[in-house]
């Protein structure tokens, strides 16, 4: 039977949720010394499991583990900006691999890649160029936590192209492994100035169809939006959703129309809206939403959940995860029409990735 | 030989690296350039880009605050401190 493990990082360390039948968990950990974890992914060709993580002591490095958390080395060889360049590295924020090629987004923007599973790293690309980059450092334009590289997606086919979300600037897409960039932003809407036309917009999730490559979903700071033609241009479809914002998204890995959103309130609190718990999810592109809701608490649940604080297996009835920034894990066994708490009294989690190991 | 403690922090980061240990070094830089040989990615987790003493890892000899050109001698005690750094910064404020 095949085991199901959710990797999940957290403010104190990564852990591991097992289960042989998606019921009964088991946790593992902590690991990565309760460092705080801001991504842990998992390598389905090699099985290794890498967490981005930064010490507030010790500074940033990517941790490896090739035997599911067993043993673990970490390394941060290469992460580094030229020093008469002025600029620093705040934290490794997000991870992506494609055939070998191993990836990290820092703060200030940078994306650094390994070639030898996460032992060295030398700097791919800071998107210098794009517009508006000249000015990213500038400490008056940081957004909160910092402007950033906040999430990577490889193509499925081609490693050489990949979407980079820079945090309150947009998105942008490369074909030629960041030799050059496109912003990918036409049609997103921004309630906000804009000093140029093609960037200035706070995309917070991104997401893409396993059986539509062109069917794309995104979780901006105002709204969602589907793109029909691999994010070149998008149209929003926010109407019947409780909030336009919210930080978690996935997709349904069979069904290209559906999908799956947490709002929250877009204040200082950033919250599930008064207090009920609840994941939507749309069955026709975003043109209707339903509330699911069964098993998840239905008051004084003022809990969030960020970026990459929401995954979905490929089962054939697929199971959905998330964990909140008061540290419990809830999971759905049939599409998120019911769910349950399958773990609590965790760190602030930052990020869920499921794994199904055969 | 210079007796060189560690913090807490550290030693569970490197297989094999003791709390406290002896170490040839004429220099802070030097005593980490040799620990680094022996637990490579050492210095990485003491000094950023600089290079430089992390801004909240303290070093001490006989101690003094000291940099990584703070001489090191014979019969020195050096302690490396992992400081006092409390409350959340802006990453964790946001979002």
């Amino acid at each position: 039977m095949p085991r199901t493990l959710l990797l999940i990082g957290t403010r104190k360390g990564a852990f591991f949720l097992e289960s042989n039948d998606r019921k009964t968990w088991e946790l593992h950990g902590p690991f990565c010394e309760g460092w705080p974890v801001y991504h842990v992914i998992h390598d389905p060709t090699s099985g290794a499991v890498y967490a981005a993580a930064a010490s507030e002591w010790h500074g940033q490095a990517v941790w490896r583990s090739a035997d599911l958390g067993e043993t673990w080395t970490h390394s941060s060889e290469g992460i580094a900006y030229d020093t008469e360049a002025g600029r620093k590295i705040s934290k490794v924020s997000t991870l992506a691999i494609s055939d070998g090629r191993l990836l990290v987004g820092v703060e200030a923007p940078g994306i650094f890649e390994s070639r030898d599973e996460g032992q060295t790293w030398s700097l791919l690309s800071t998107l210098a160029g794009q517009p508006g980059s000249e000015t990213w450092d500038d400490p008056s334009n940081q957004p909160p936590g910092h402007l950033g590289i906040s999430a990577l997606m490889f193509d499925r086919e081609d490693a050489d192209r990949f979407w980079a979300i820079v945090q309150g600037v947009g998105l942008f897409e490369t074909s030629d492994y960041a030799q050059s960039w496109t912003p990918r932003n036409r049609g997103l809407r921004a309630d906000w100035p804009r000093e140029h036309e093609e960037v200035g917009f706070c995309v917070h999730k991104l997401v893409r169809s396993p059986v539509d490559g062109d069917r794309m979903y995104q979780q901006n700071h105002v709204g969602m939006h589907r793109s029909d033609n691999a994010g070149e241009t998008w149209t929003e479809i926010t109407d019947g959703l409780p909030t336009e914002f919210g930080f978690a998204a996935v997709t349904h890995p069979h069904d290209r129309d559906t999908f799956y959103v947490i709002p929250l309130d877009p204040g200082h609190g950033r919250t599930m809206p008064e207090g009920h718990a609840a994941v939507w999810r749309t069955r026709d592109a975003g043109s209707s939403w339903q509330s699911l809701d069964t098993g998840l608490p239905q008051r004084d649940a003022h809990v969030g959940v960020l970026r990459e604080a929401m995954a979905v297996d490929s089962d054939d009835a697929p199971g959905l995860y998330f964990g909140t920034s008061t540290g419990q894990v809830f999971a759905s066994r049939d599409e998120g029409d019911t769910w349950a708490q399958i773990a609590d009294y965790l760190p602030s989690i930052s990020s869920v990735e499921v794994v199904t190991i055969a | 030989m210079a007796d060189v403690h560690l913090p807490s922090t550290l030693s569970p980061l490197f297989p094999g690296l003791p709390r406290q240990l002896d170490v040839q070094a004429d220099t802070v830089g030097e005593l980490i350039d040799q620990l680094e040989r022996e637990w490579p990615g050492l210095r990485n987790r003491l000094c950023e880009p600089g290079p430089m003493i992390r801004g909240h890892i303290h070093v001490y000899v006989n101690q003094e605050r000291a940099k990584l050109d703070t001489p090191v001698a014979e019969q020195s005690r050096v302690d490396v401190i992992a400081a006092i750094s409390g409350g959340a910064g802006p990453g964790h404020l946001a979002p």
